[in-house]
């Protein structure tokens, strides 16, 4: 996994939901550490494809938990 | 939201020349019909009612849609984040889509085993081509404006809080035209699917019936998950 595709994921993730990034750890459940439900996590889609200019089919995130293995799934569509 | 949109046509001035749908929730356009009000209140009807309860509803939202698509002004709808089922079908009924780079569009019915029934279909049909349909149906996966605007889902695509602010400008300019012209080739590029639209009510019924669309909705409303149900 590209370092930087996990730095970048966890700020924007910071910045859309006004969380602090120095309290993110890349084995967080991103939902449950942002508390976002599941129409919010629409926006960070968006937000990530819009950053690294790729498509994230929703289907593909199912079961994705963590910042670390939603950077995972971005590195494989980059 | 569908009593309101039926007062807006009710008094609509006919001296306008164009009509803007926006959202002013911060989550979106539309997320869509109100699923726990649809299963709350097919579960307080006996099952041998649910048909012309169904057909009621839908025959009810086609009304108000067609009555949008048709209008005889300028349609712009200004769309940011969710735009999903039933919402999504709202926006197609506009003549122009302005959308913000937030903006997602999203046909998820078959998760609940029904189809797209407030028109979806029949006016993305017009627009685009079959393939993105099949897509956005068949997956139920969302699309993001980028590509909204490169299948020609939408017209334009600006900055987040500049919607608004585009569909104005937009308006302005539709509005110097000649009125008689607009109207004339409004009707003349975007006629109503009309035997599709039926054909797609009638599915929708027969499909919101069976026992597929009552146990997704169930698994949806009972579930306090942050992320609902879904397959």
């Amino acid at each position: 996994m590209a370092a930087d595709t996990l730095t970048t994921l966890m700020k924007l993730a910071a910045k859309r939901f006004g969380a602090d990034l120095s309290q993110l750890r890349p084995e967080d459940d991103l939902f449950e550490r942002l508390g976002i439900d599941s129409f919010q996590a629409v926006e960070l889609i968006s937000d990530l494809e819009n950053e690294f200019d790729i498509e994230l089919p929703d289907y593909e995130l199912q079961g994705v938990k963590t910042f670390e293995s939603l950077a995972q799934k971005i590195d494989k569509r980059r | 939201m569908l009593t309101a949109l039926e007062l807006v046509l009710a008094e609509l001035d006919p001296a306008a020349h164009t009509l803007i749908i926006h959202s002013t929730l911060r989550g979106g356009f539309c997320a869509g019909a109100d699923l726990r009000e649809l299963y709350h209140g097919l579960q307080a009807t006996p099952p041998s009612e649910h048909a012309v309860q169904l057909r009621g509803f839908i025959d009810r939202i086609h009304r108000v849609m067609d009555a949008l698509d048709m209008l005889p002004l300028t349609t712009i709808g200004v769309v940011h984040g969710v735009c999903f089922g039933g919402g999504f079908e709202l926006a197609l009924t506009c003549d122009m889509l302005i959308a913000e780079k937030s903006a997602r569009f999203c046909f998820p019915e078959l998760r609940l085993g029904i189809i797209p029934g407030f028109g979806g279909i029949p006016r993305l049909r017009r627009d685009v081509g079959n393939g993105l349909i099949r897509d956005l149906l068949l997956s139920g996966r969302s699309v993001g404006a980028k590509k909204a605007l490169a299948v020609g889902l939408i017209s334009q695509m600006v900055a987040g809080g500049e919607g608004l602010a585009a569909a104005r400008s937009l308006a302005a300019q539709s509005g110097k035209f000649d009125a008689t012209a607009r109207r004339a080739a409004k009707a003349f590029i975007k006629p109503l699917p009309a035997a599709e639209l039926a054909r797609e009510r009638d599915l929708f019924v027969e499909l919101a019936q069976r026992p597929a669309m009552l146990a997704a909705l169930r698994r949806f409303v009972e579930s306090s998950e942050l992320r609902p149900y879904l397959p």
